[in-house]
């Protein structure tokens, strides 16, 4: 199913919850929302589910209008961060409720049923209560039911928030797998970066109810057009850092107090004649080196393979991978190397990229 | 710091016991009165005589055991009231349970215009003592009486009619306390259900419902015991022994010539308090049975 939003919005008198949301998912595609909380992720979902009436804008299924199509006529499944599950009912009545209300016979019924639970790897806690089951349990019931139907989208709230980090790696891959082999359109919400990078064909990210890029993650990793999206995507986040950009013996460099960089013949023209400027750069494009701007090294945070350093030039904190091989302290006295070929390059005041 | 003394295995356990066992006593302690209080009712209805919880006969000997109290279960004014009482309970669970699980939910879940009006106004009518309403009650009652068919069943002087003020009456607390419970529960159970496909209706009679089980149990009690032992109105609503309750019934036998020893009253309220135990019994498993975990966060 092709998911058309054009324009959507949801205001609350003044509260704007989704504002002029416009994009388009195609068949099959796997798309993130992504965005940090309150920006209106949940909101947006809800009205592709037909919950909440969008105030304005239109959204398509399909290239059929269905604002005013009740959500049990859009053949969608949901999976909810709190499961949702009915707690008066054992898991088989669970996955199967949305079959019995499609009045589905009861031998098709039982057959579908037991197919979903055992893909799900819950067969055999058919006849528990959601009270007796785990969190990841739970999570699987859920997704169950929302698959069971067979919908055209699926809508994932944030499904794994509520569950330990291993579990939660684990059910990433498998929600993939299962997208992949069913090929149904997916909406998947979350504010985790990187569940969103990994999982997702293309993800949009959304800031303060406003559609901020809507693009495949590794362009988002590459070529941030904000300084929102640069600062929000990717772990551990870009530096920003402010500085002039000076014109001496035909050598252009970026300079701010304490660090110097010559600009890369790329970037050159684009930020050329623009004065100050804020520059981003990733952690892992700054190498400590024999030589390049000094600094002290502040804190030492280990990351297990990667130690985050943070460095202190002047009154600036920079933040830098290193080996922990380096075994530097605080303290010690460091020397960073810039990938020039790397860095972005902001405008101050529109906050917009300069370079894409 | 140094150990002072310490503790044998066998003092612990005593110490242990003897602290699980002091809340037990002083309960039993403090509903004694109570007890002893039905008890003495109990043999009272079985007996000529009481002396504190010794039964006597005429001349003041123990012994008079008799079942002379009960006889009034020969009198089909007692069944026919029973009968009415009946009517008038049953008719105030189901007609309060139902309307205010609809107003509570749409209370609830809803947002319409004069919603906050609504609410308010319930909780302030709800501060009205029935006894300043009686006589426009009673206009009412009388013009329902006048129209064909319906007046019949729920106009003056009829059963119906004392159900259908005493739902009245009970309305706004069941409507508070109904959306109280569906206040507590949360939206994305519901709006999973919608997405599922079920209707609204559906939704509330399926998901919702099953939820406040034991919110309604409470409900149901509170209204049963109201209308079983209702007395204000069908006292001023009811001419006559045809329509008269059991509380009514008891009220005339105590206060008239009819019957004569206390201890036929005694048996007719203990009579009285028979249905209120079992509706409890059948109730209590609903009462007590709250649904845990299933859903987790979220809002
Ligand atoms: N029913 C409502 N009435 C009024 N305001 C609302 C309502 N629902 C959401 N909002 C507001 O709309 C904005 C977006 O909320 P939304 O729930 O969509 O955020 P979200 O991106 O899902 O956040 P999170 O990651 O915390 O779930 C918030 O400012 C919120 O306060
Ligand atoms: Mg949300």
């Amino acid at each position: 199913m092709k998911v058309a939003l054009d324009n959507l919005t949801k205001k609350w008198g003044t509260v704007v919850g989704a504002d002029s949301i416009t994009l388009n998912i195609n068949d099959g595609e796997f798309i993130a929302f992504l965005g940090p909380s309150g920006c209106g992720k949940t909101t947006t979902l809800l009205m592709v589910a037909g919950i909440y009436k969008p105030t304005a804008g239109y959204i398509r299924f399909d290239d059929y209008m269905v604002n005013h199509m009740a959500p049990k006529d859009r053949n969608i499944g949901m999976v909810f961060q709190s499961y949702a599950l009915y707690p008066h009912m054992d898991v088989f009545k669970n996955i199967s409720y949305p079959l019995k209300l499609k009045k589905i016979p009861a031998k098709e019924l039982k057959e579908r049923t037991r197919k979903i639970a055992d893909m799900m790897g819950i067969g055999h806690l058919l006849d528990r209560k959601p009270a007796q089951l785990s969190g990841g349990q739970q999570q699987r019931v859920a997704l169950g039911r929302a698959l069971v139907k067979e919908p055209g989208l699926l809508l994932f709230d944030e499904p794994l928030s509520n569950l330990d980090a291993r579990l939660r790696l684990s059910m990433r891959s498998e929600i993939k797998r299962l997208q992949l082999e069913l090929g149904i359109t997916s909406i998947y919400v979350t504010h985790d970066q990187v569940e969103a990078m990994t999982m997702a064909d293309r993800v949009a990210v959304i800031q303060s109810g406003r559609l901020q890029a809507f693009a495949p993650p590794d362009e988002l990793y590459d070529r941030p057009q904000t300084l929102f999206i640069a600062g929000f995507v990717g772990n551990p986040p870009m530096n920003f850092i402010t500085v002039d950009i000076l014109h001496e013996n035909g050598l252009f460099s970026a300079r701010a107090p304490g660090l110097t960089m010559p600009l890369s013949a790329g970037h050159t023209d684009k930020v050329a004649e623009k004065g100050r400027v804020i520059m981003g750069i990733r952690p892992e494009d700054i190498t400590i080196a024999n030589e390049g701007a000094a600094g002290e090294v502040y804190i030492v945070e280990p990351l297990g393979r990667d130690d985050l350093i943070d460095v202190k030039i002047g009154d600036l904190h920079v933040h830098v991978l290193a080996d922990p091989e380096m075994s530097l302290k605080m303290g010690d006295t460091v020397n960073l190397q810039f990938n020039a070929n790397k860095v972005q390059f902001f405008d101050p005041e529109t906050e917009r990229s300069l370079l894409w | 710091m140094t150990p002072t003394t310490f503790e044998t295995e066998q003092t612990y356990g005593l110490r242990k016991s003897l602290s699980r066992a002091i809340p037990y006593i002083l309960l039993t302690i403090s509903i004694l009165p109570i007890i002893i209080g039905y008890a003495w009712i109990f043999i009272a209805t079985f007996s000529v005589r009481t002396e504190g919880l010794i039964p006597k006969d005429a001349h003041g000997n123990i012994g008079g055991l008799t079942l002379q109290n009960w006889s009034f279960l020969h009198n089909p004014e007692v069944w026919n009231a029973t009968l009415n009482s009946f009517g008038i309970a049953v008719g105030m669970v189901v007609g309060v349970g139902f309307l205010s699980s609809l107003t509570g939910y749409a209370l609830a879940r809803m947002n319409f215009a004069g919603r906050k009006g609504f609410l308010g106004t319930t909780l302030l009518l709800h501060a009205f003592r029935p006894e300043m309403l009686l006589i426009a009650i009673f206009q009412v009652l009388l013009f329902i009486g006048g129209i064909p068919l319906i007046g019949d069943w729920v106009g003056f002087n009829t059963v119906g009619g004392v159900a259908l003020v005493m739902i009245t009456l009970d309305l706004p607390l069941g409507v508070w306390l109904m959306k109280g419970f569906f206040d507590n529960l949360s939206w994305d159970m519901e709006r999973a259900a919608l997405i599922d496909g079920a209707s609204r209706f559906r939704v509330w009679w399926e998901i919702i419902l099953p939820q406040i089980k034991p919110g309604l149990a409470a409900l149901s009690i509170f209204t049963f015991i109201t209308g079983w032992n209702a007395y204000l109105i069908p006292f001023t609503f009811t001419i006559g022994s045809k329509v008269a309750n059991l509380p009514v019934l008891l009220n005339r036998f105590s206060g008239d010539t009819s019957l004569g020893s206390w201890n036929e009253v005694a048996a007719l309220g203990l009579f009285q308090l028979v249905p209120i135990l079992v509706f409890f019994i059948f109730t209590q498993e609903a009462l007590l049975n709250i649904y845990g975990g299933g859903s987790k966060g979220g809002a």
